[in-house]
């Protein structure tokens, strides 16, 4: 996982709430065995839209989406993570996300940040009416910024400080291996075993 | 303090608590299918690492596969190099799969409780969010992502942040025709998609206590609909003598030991829970949607809601978006909503209760014209056990089709979809845009409404079909 400090870059409003993950990624894009290639799959219906935000020439290079409350609902599918990331998003702002989404996100760098719905609605205005208007969502510091806005964001320690040195979580879990160890010791018998029965 | 179930379950799995750590948890059971597990075990190969447990450990095929010609080559080759790669992995890393065309192949949900595998007090883990499924059991059940796949492949733990704790107190007896599926779809509706979010629910109460496994199952296997991290049901006598004699339930002392263990997994009397609503489960009718997410629903009795009556903005928007997809009037009653397709099946209706509530419906009546009916069983078992019993020919003698197992138009990555504008009355889980097809439209129902939506052509309950009862009599 690459390493998040801080970001700076221009935004897409999309006011929309419940957006879940097959608005995110379809199902028949699920198919591919890659973590890449998923960009055109982003939003693939909505984008046949001419109008829909995501197609308008002055968002072509954005890379923070504020979403609308319960972003990331459904299916567990990391691939709307990947569509998110490969299409050049750094960061996602909402007021609500959904948790297995959350996850997700969070362990492959990209940023969901949670901010109150009025600070998000004031984002959405100023990015609305200005394109070009950038926004820097500063994990050091624990704060989003933009003109005019500055808004702390809350986020777990022990997740922030896994993002900032971009460290991968099992070779951190690997670390505690005799912990793991002693726990099977303790295994009642009675657990269900896979192994084919006779 | 007492504890609630959730937090029995979690305490007994535990192997590393530290401050400022999220809890190190050990997975008893990890389910594998073809979609969400072929990065993870890229990971684990460039990283040279193994699987930890394989007996702990085991793949089904499920969202792919054909549900017609099984035997031939699978047509979409994206699809087929899926599962080939799925094949590939668990013959590579020694895990258990069941191919198309075993007979324990089917949903991975179906097939994890068919086999005895989900038992009370285990973590179960799954790379599909309807993991939640489990926790009928006294599981402590629940989906997550690829990164997290290979994380349990390779240490058969995750580190997990704590969760609040949720009672959904359901009292009362269930009136004559409302399921399992109207109780949950009203719970979503009331508590909202994200009215879960950070909870682990526990369904209890009298009407949830009185519910048979598979209808446990299909209550817990929304939970997620309403955000929930996980649900649950307490293990009672109805989990045991479900589970007694299962290939992998335990057997002789060690089922003695499971049981006298399995008997400590109930609430606590003095435990608190962070949340708690109460459902009077004798005022429940049947329950369908009419939006674009699990929470838009309604009884089927009533219409198609006004935007304009939802005070929250961003609801009414939603409310808005949705009766465009979707098609729909506000004030148009229900009944009257017409469909062309009706899917029987997937890992919220697909087991053999829900076939068999759907026959009974059916049964020596036609679906209507123009309504294309699909029956898929949850898995190869469901399949036969359904073959035994004659619901195959009741289906097709109504003028369903008979398919073979799988997660099929419940998500339409196999060519079981919705065209473009077509409407169905599915007993699956999400009405999304798009979910079964590209531009094709949802309503989740019931097995028995979806039996009789088939049979009118409208959405409809079973009690509507009675004057035509009578009449053929």
């Amino acid at each position: 996982m690459e390493k998040f400090t801080t970001h700076t870059g221009r935004a897409v409003p999309l006011r929309r709430s419940n957006v879940d993950t097959d608005q995110i990624i379809p199902a028949h894009w699920l198919k591919k065995v890659t973590r890449s290639g998923f960009e055109d799959g982003l939003f693939e219906a909505w984008r046949k839209d001419e109008s829909f935000i995501l197609n308008q020439p002055e968002r072509a290079g954005a890379t923070v989406l504020l979403a609308g409350p319960e972003f990331g609902t459904g299916s567990s599918r990391e691939h709307a993570v990947w569509a998110l990331q490969n299409y050049g998003f750094a960061a996602v702002i909402s007021s609500r996300f959904a948790d297995i989404f959350r996850g997700n996100s969070l362990k492959n760098g990209l940023l969901t940040v949670l901010l109150p719905q009025e600070t998000v609605e004031r984002l959405w205005a100023l990015t609305e009416a200005d394109p070009t208007a950038e926004i820097t969502v500063d994990l050091e510091a624990r704060e989003v910024r933009a003109d005019g806005i500055v808004a702390a964001f809350e986020l777990d320690d022990n997740v922030r400080w896994r993002l900032l040195n971009g460290l991968d979580d099992i070779s951190i879990t690997l670390r505690n291996e005799p912990d793991i160890a002693a726990f099977e010791a303790t295994r009642p018998t009675f657990k269900p075993r896979t192994l084919p029965v006779a | 303090m007492g504890r609630t179930l959730a937090e029995k379950v979690w305490d007994d799995h535990v192997v590393r608590h530290a401050e400022g750590e999220p809890d190190l948890l050990y997975i008893d059971l990890h389910l594998l299918h073809e979609v969400t597990s072929p990065q993870a075990f890229d990971g684990l190969r460039l990283a040279g690492r193994k699987v930890r447990r394989t007996d702990l450990t085991i793949a089904t095929e499920d969202h792919n596969t054909p549900t017609v010609d099984i035997d031939k080559p699978i047509a979409d080759p994206v699809s087929r190099v899926q599962l080939e790669t799925l094949r590939r992995n668990a013959a590579e890393f020694g895990v258990r799969i069941h191919s198309l065309g075993d007979v324990e192949q089917g949903v991975v949900h179906v097939v994890g409780p068919q086999l005895g595998l989900t038992q009370p007090g285990t973590t179960v883990v799954c790379g599909d969010s309807h993991t939640s499924t489990h926790g009928a059991f006294g599981a402590l059940a629940f989906g997550i992502g690829t990164s997290q796949v290979e994380h349990v492949l390779a240490t058969q733990t995750l580190p997990l942040a704590p969760f609040r704790t949720m009672a959904i107190t359901v009292e009362g007896e269930l009136p004559e025709g409302v399921t399992a599926k109207d109780l949950i779809l009203a719970i979503i509706t009331r508590i909202g998609t994200g009215g879960g979010q950070g909870y682990v629910l526990e369904y209890r109460g009298s009407a949830i206590r009185s519910l048979s496994m598979e209808a446990r199952m299909t209550v817990c296997n929304m939970s997620i609909e309403a955000g929930a991290r996980a649900g649950m049901i307490a293990p009672d006598r109805t989990t045991f003598d479900y589970l007694q004699g299962r290939p992998h339930a335990p057997k002789g002392e060690d089922w003695d030991a499971a049981v006298a263990y399995w008997e400590t997994l109930v609430t606590d009397d003095d435990a608190v829970f962070d949340h708690e609503i109460f459902i009077d489960a004798t005022e429940l009718t049947p329950f369908v949607t009419w939006g674009t997410n699990p929470g838009q629903g309604a009884p089927l009795g009533a219409s198609v809601p006004d935007p304009a009556s939802f005070a929250d903005p961003s609801e009414r928007t939603a409310a808005e978006n949705a009766l465009k997809y979707m098609g729909l009037q506000a004030g148009t009653p229900l009944r009257e909503v017409k469909v062309d397709a009706v899917f029987v099946g997937s890992c919220t209706n697909g087991r053999i209760e829900d076939l068999r509530a759907a026959a009974a419906v059916v049964e020596g009546r036609q679906v209507a014209d123009g309504v294309r009916m699909l029956v898929v069983p949850g898995s190869v078992r469901v399949a036969l056990q359904a073959i035994e019993e004659g619901l195959d020919k009741v289906f097709t003698a109504a003028g369903a089709e008979w398919r073979h197992a799988g997660c099929s138009m419940c998500l339409g990555m196999n060519p079981d979809q919705l065209a473009p504008g077509e409407r169905c009355a599915s007993t699956s889980n999400r009405n999304f845009e798009g979910r079964q097809g590209k531009g094709g439209r949802t309503h989740l129902v019931s097995p028995q409404v979806a039996a009789a939506t088939a049979v009118l052509g409208h959405l409809a309950a079973p009690s509507d079909l009675s004057a035509d009862i009578n009449a053929e009599v």
